[in-house]
């Protein structure tokens, strides 16, 4: 057990995962870097650095560039899933994914039911995601809703260094197709990772917090956000349990069900504008399913209903915010 | 390349089950006995069948919504076919596919594909594997001139090249995209020549002779095995039918559509072989009468057979395991 960033997360899971594994290759844009250019090839390992020195370690043969061409990037993944490999493709930013989507939810995601259970289709897409950079409506977006809302894939979206190893091994072992949205903003954060591989299960959520007074609901980097919330409400008397999912499908319902069973408040936060959120998505689980436990009225934290915006000013009143958290959880907790 | 009389009959007898398979189709469609669309390969037999004849099991082809000839050719169970096209739960994808979507990996099909331009990217996918394990096995997309145009289809051809992967790509031209003529729709003056230059070979070839097709994919087979990289084929072909069965195909004359017929692949074939005394009429007319029978009894059983029951089917296998 050692400290280690998400980043650094990331890039053990895949290289203890290649080690392990023949089959795994990745690919995508910059991956290994600088192939066929003047300087040395291999050198970038991604925009971020998640996946440096697996090209010097494996070699071209498993680690390669692509052109900036995700569709063809996307279906060679899945036609080499469907023929025995298990391939790791990377878009660079998740806002990349509408030059590709038929490829993600048209192909990979329907194969299985299409074709009668009979293909078999194990690949991870890896995609940078989220705001806070300042880098405006094109790369920014979190997306995972449009996933989640897609039978056939699975999606994650890791909230710190632990997860972001552990739930990046399962995927690769996964014979499902696998989103994994790793966070931008959380790749410098630090937290105790073993040194050996381990997995996460997907559908198995994380109580990060517990508490008895209100159930505050977030994912990947609003999971943070929302502890910070819990910590400023403890000052005021107001014990908050934080849930986090881990997984947005599969969604674990019951661990949100229970925790609603024990608080009767539930806030549910999420980077995401609203319409069609997961925050609506546990709302309306949680109205159906848990509506003889509420106490208060169901509060969500979200963005607006804007594009991510530049000006850092306005990105951030975009995010939620712990304040904005808390103030949700204090009202829901006025209301009775 | 040169073919015994026993390739010559397996060429002949997968020629005619596609004819025959297709011209059921049409017919079990007017009934009613096929649910939403089909689009058959009438008129296009000697593209699919020149194109699979020397591929194995462990080749791999991903084809098109005109996809049924593409699977006969590379085997696929005609019964099961059948079946899948009229949603039965017996169906080689237990009736959840549908025409569009018939696949059997363990044939080295991965799919007939309902989104035009869908197969191009996975086949250089499937092409990889066999690069990197070594197996000297090629990946096949096939594609209508139609496709020729998606944007997928350009990534896919510049991405073979770049990784040099065993991708054979073929451009079967029918001369229509949907129901908009090709010589339209395809804005360079010659769509082996576009191909071209992305950097691989292009050969155009007769689509309705079988013989001439067989050839040009050996030479594509022998480059794209030899490490070489991709290699491409435009099949000039015929569209018997409209875009879908039912299309009244207004857009076309009724001299074109003679044309088309006159230039059927089948008595083309029939005469080369008789007349090069290599088979016999008499030959080719037992294999008739055996693919009508096969025909006529996989449509029957087909109609009578049951379709999935929700109960069990609705919900399962959209995932391997969702926790």
């Amino acid at each position: 057990m050692s400290k280690k960033t998400y980043l650094q997360a990331i890039n053990e899971a895949m290289r203890q995962e290649m080690q392990r594994d023949p089959r795994v290759i990745v690919l995508g844009e910059d991956v290994a870097g600088g192939q066929q250019s003047s300087g040395e090839p291999g050198g970038v390992g991604s925009v971020f650095g998640q996946m440096k020195g697996l090209f010097h370690e494996f070699g071209p043969e498993r680690v390669f560039d692509t052109p900036i061409s995700e569709s063809a990037i996307i279906g060679a993944a899945a036609g080499a899933a469907l023929t025995g490999l298990r391939p790791v493709a990377e878009i660079m930013f998740v806002d990349f994914v509408g030059v590709c989507f038929d490829q993600i939810y048209n192909q990979i995601a329907k194969f299985r039911y299409m074709f009668g259970g009979r293909a078999k289709t194990p690949l991870v897409i890896r995609m940078p995601a989220g705001a806070g950079f300042r880098a405006a409506a094109q790369h920014s977006q979190t997306l995972h809703p449009l996933f989640t809302a897609v039978p056939g894939l699975k999606v994650v979206m890791p909230s710190n260094p632990y997860d972001a190893k552990g739930l990046l091994i399962q995927a690769i072992r996964d014979d499902d197709p696998v989103i994994y949205l790793e966070s931008k903003f959380l790749f410098g954060m630090e937290g105790e990772v073993p040194d050996e591989p381990y997995r996460v299960p997907f559908g198995e959520a994380n109580v990060a917090r517990e508490g008895k007074d209100v159930t505050l609901v977030a994912f990947g980097a609003m999971v943070p956000r929302a502890l910070a919330a819990a910590e400023a409400l403890a000052r005021d008397g107001i014990q908050a349990e934080v849930v986090d999912p881990r997984t947005t499908s599969p969604l674990d319902e019951d661990t949100i069900l229970e925790s609603v069973e024990k608080t009767g408040r539930l806030v549910v936060i999420d980077e995401s504008p609203p319409r069609c959120s997961m925050a609506s998505d546990i709302a309306g689980l949680v109205a159906d399913q848990g509506f003889k436990f509420l106490k208060a009225p169901i509060k969500l934290v979200t963005c607006p209903h804007t594009p991510v915006p530049f000006a850092p000013s306005l990105e951030d009143a975009y995010l939620p915010t712990p304040e904005r958290i808390a103030a949700a959880a204090r009202a829901a907790r006025a209301y009775a | 390349m040169q073919l015994s009389r026993e390739d010559l009959k397996r060429a002949y007898r997968l020629m005619f089950t596609i004819r025959a398979f297709e011209e059921r189709v049409e017919k079990e469609f007017a009934l009613g006995n096929i649910p939403g669309f089909s689009h058959v390969y009438l008129g296009q037999e000697a593209s699919g069948v020149g194109v699979c004849f020397d591929l194995a099991d462990d080749d791999y082809i991903g084809s098109t919504h005109r996809g049924h000839g593409h699977c006969i050719a590379k085997g696929v169970d005609v019964s099961g076919m059948m079946l899948e096209i009229m949603g039965k739960a017996g169906g080689v994808c237990g009736g959840k596919g549908g025409s569009m979507h018939i696949a059997d990996i363990s044939k080295g099909m991965l799919g007939a594909n309902a989104i035009v331009g869908g197969s191009p990217p996975i086949a250089v996918g499937a092409a990889l594997t066999q690069k990197l394990n070594k197996t000297g096995k090629v990946a096949v997309a096939f594609s209508g001139d139609g496709a020729s145009n998606q944007g997928t289809t350009f990534e896919a051809l510049n991405m073979a090249v770049v990784l040099k992967v065993p991708a054979i790509f073929i451009f079967e031209n029918n001369g229509y995209g949907e129901h908009t003529a090709a010589s339209y729709a395809v804005g360079a003056p010659s769509l082996a020549e576009r191909v071209r230059s992305f950097g691989m070979p292009c050969e155009v070839v007769d689509g309705m002779d079988f013989f001439a097709v067989r050839e040009a994919m050996g030479r594509a087979l022998e480059h794209a095995r030899a490490g070489k990289g991709p290699y491409a084929l435009e099949t000039m072909c015929k569209r018997f039918l409209g875009h879908f069965v039912g299309d009244p195909q207004a857009y076309r004359t009724p001299e074109e559509l003679a044309e088309a017929r006159a230039a059927d692949a089948l008595p083309r074939f029939r005469s080369a072989v008789t007349g090069a005394s290599l088979l016999t009429d008499a030959d080719l007319d037992e294999i008739e009468a055996e693919v009508l029978a096969l025909v006529e009894a996989s449509a029957v059983a087909a109609v009578a057979a049951p379709m999935p029951d929700p109960e069990r089917a609705l919900t399962r296998d959209v995932y391997i395991k969702y926790a």
